[in-house]
């Protein structure tokens, strides 16, 4: 590729120094992206977005927040009743972590289809699901700092699991605590990392991003570039691609912070906490729904910490779970069918996740559960061998200009 | 072939090598001892450990009654157990409980149960201090969370909860007044 010709000379100026432009028409303008890429290639971009939005708003609601048991649920009351716009930052702030996790989500799923996370991009997806990890901690934490009492039996219960460690678990969570219930240590310390987590998002994020640009995006049939006819320049094509999307994204979003800012939070988080009083149904945040079935289905303290975990755990170890040499799911018609029945098996969790842990829930969470480790621990490794995967195009360009990919590729291969 | 030069900077490397395993050593050692502190720091600060002990009139709780109150900021659960409750929780076998241990063991007037109201399992309140709450199927406490029974002796008898209620460590000063702590 040819240097890049600025014509503003400060810039010329900068470059020269610190080939700050340089990189960024390289990774942003020329950069070669497979040029069938779908709408589900927007999610990535979005989550970017929405990490920018969290600690944008993240920064301003710390400047009207206490994190004191006895001021917090106050200030952030403050914050919704008498701060200018303080309504309009919260809600953008508590919707905002709904709508990140829903972006994720689907960009994961995105990555399980097309078999993303293969070769040669495990260690992407491997920072891919720390990303998600590092979110999960800090929503969790920032969940609690409202101090309502969600916040605070949310906090209890899952400070508690460490307490299922043998031996050391009790040590644990007095230190996660820094006393003997979760008090005003705990809102602390978790107000500081809550600020400071997302900026080791950040960090990772950047990691995702280089080893992301190092073989270039994966593509919907999921086959290798062959050259510079399978791809587009990164702008326009994507960038406009990726702003339509955004538009769409931030209309749903206006909708919810706009409509409905409540619908997806819990009502009980607008009672002060109370440590003596647990509400009838403890729920935590929808997008913990999932796991928090996972952690109910099994009937020992440990276990259900150790298969809560487990399921992400599988996640990291997943690009040496599928030895299917075949990425996309469109040449993996048993692989296809199993990827909707995950999809269902995870709804049905979080589902069950919400629903009190008695009689036929327990029941489904255990079969769910059991489905869900089955997937990735005996479906993954063993479907390669019985699965007759669908010939493979030659390239990007050839299922495009021929319309079809399967003719086109037995056409190809008789040939041979 | 060995030359004198050869030999020399053989020995050079392991010099080298002796230099260099030592300053990481040492090293990691102050590493360590600098990153102890930051993480003690977590654990309970000396004004959290020295909480005063809390005393309790039991006077006023009539049997069959029950009394929360506040120790360590956790709730401590007091109930005046009727006759038939004490006799139920004395002459229950222990075979098949989970964390087996008699009534005995966890009471000191066997009138007044004592127990930290915190499930065992992931830390809830249980209900069944007040009349009208649910006791579960063993007629003590039923923690609502994740579903565990508790009997009248605060013992797991059903449910994903490990252990007994926590029994702290409390004294009867006379006859109605007690101490925890
Ligand atoms: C990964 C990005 C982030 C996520 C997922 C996240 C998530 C959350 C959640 C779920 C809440 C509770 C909202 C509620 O129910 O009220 C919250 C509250 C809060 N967050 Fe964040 N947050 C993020 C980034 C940040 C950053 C970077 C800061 C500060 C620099 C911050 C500061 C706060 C403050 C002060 C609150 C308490 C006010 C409130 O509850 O509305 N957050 N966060
Ligand atoms: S916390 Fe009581 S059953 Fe889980």
């Amino acid at each position: 590729m040819s240097k890049p010709k600025f014509k503003n000379p400060v810039v010329k100026w900068i470059d020269y120094r610190l080939p700050i432009f340089t990189f960024m028409d390289h990774e942003l303008n020329h950069y070669p992206t497979p040029k069938n890429l779908n709408y589900f290639w927007n999610f990535g971009s979005l989550a970017g977005i929405a990490l920018v939005t969290m600690i944008i708003t993240g920064i301003v609601l710390s400047m009207n927040y206490t994190p004191h048991v006895d001021y917090a649920f106050d200030s952030v009351e403050r914050i919704m009743r008498d701060v200018n716009h303080g309504w309009l930052i919260r809600y953008i702030h508590m919707n905002g972590a709904s709508f990140f996790f829903i972006v994720v989500f689907i960009h994961i799923f995105r990555g399980l289809y097309y078999g993303s996370y293969k070769a040669p991009r495990e260690l992407l997806w491997i920072l891919g699901v720390l990303i998600l990890l590092l979110m999960m901690a800090t929503a969790f934490m920032g969940y609690v700092l409202p101090w309502g009492q969600m916040s605070f039996w949310g906090a209890t219960v899952i400070t508690n699991l460490f307490s299922a460690i043998p031996v050391v678990g009790e040590s644990i969570v007095t230190w996660l605590w820094g006393g003997f219930s979760v008090d005003n240590s705990t809102l602390n310390r978790f107000f500081s990392l809550h600020f400071v987590l997302p900026f080791v998002i950040v960090g990772v994020v950047i990691l995702h991003l280089v080893a992301l640009h190092r073989f270039g995006s994966n593509n919907p049939i999921g086959i290798d570039v062959k050259g510079t006819q399978d791809t587009l320049p990164f702008h326009p094509y994507y960038t406009i691609k990726d702003l339509f999307g955004l538009g769409i994204f931030l209309t749903l979003f206006a909708a919810a912070v706009f409509f409905f800012p409540n619908f997806m939070g819990h009502p009980d988080n607008y009672i002060e906490a109370n440590p003596m009083v647990t509400p009838a149904h403890i729920v935590p945040e929808w997008y913990f729904l999932p796991f928090y079935a996972i952690l109910r289905a099994i009937p020992d303290k440990l276990g259900g910490v150790l298969f809560m975990f487990g399921s992400i755990a599988v996640l990291f170890i997943l690009p040496w779970l599928d030895r299917s040499p075949v990425r996309s799911s469109q040449f993996r018609p048993i692989f296809k069918i199993f990827f909707w029945v995950l999809v269902l098996d995870c709804f049905l969790l979080g589902y069950l996740g919400a629903m009190p842990a008695e009689g036929i829930y327990v029941i489904l969470s255990r079969i769910a559960t059991a489905y869900y480790f089955f997937h990735f621990l005996i479906l993954f490794p063993l479907l390669p061998y019985i699965e007759k995967t669908k010939p493979l195009p030659i390239s990007i360009s050839q299922p495009v200009l021929s319309g079809s990919y399967t003719a086109a590729s037995s056409a190809a291969r008789e040939k041979k | 072939m060995s030359t004198k030069s050869d030999l020399k900077s053989e020995q050079d490397e392991g010099k080298r090598d002796f230099l260099i395993v030592s300053t990481y050593a040492l090293a990691g050692v102050g590493a360590a001892a600098f990153v102890w502190p930051l993480i003690d720091q977590m654990n309970p600060a000396a004004d959290t450990l020295a909480l005063a002990s809390t005393e309790i009139d039991l006077s006023s709780l009539e049997e069959g009654q029950a009394i929360t109150v506040k120790w360590r900021g956790k709730p401590v659960f007091v109930r005046h157990r009727t006759a038939d409750e004490i006799k139920q929780a004395q002459e229950v076998s222990l075979e098949g409980m989970r964390d087996p241990q008699t009534d005995s063991e966890r009471v000191t007037k066997e009138k007044y149960i004592v127990l930290v109201g915190v499930c065992t399992h992931l830390g809830c309140v249980p209900l069944g201090q007040k009349s009208g709450d649910v006791k579960g199927q063993y007629g003590g406490w039923f923690c609502p969370c994740h579903g565990s029974h508790y009997d009248h002796s605060g013992r797991i008898r059903k449910g994903p909860a490990p252990t007994n209620l926590e029994v702290p460590s409390y004294k009867f000063l006379s006859d109605t007044v007690i101490k925890i702590g």
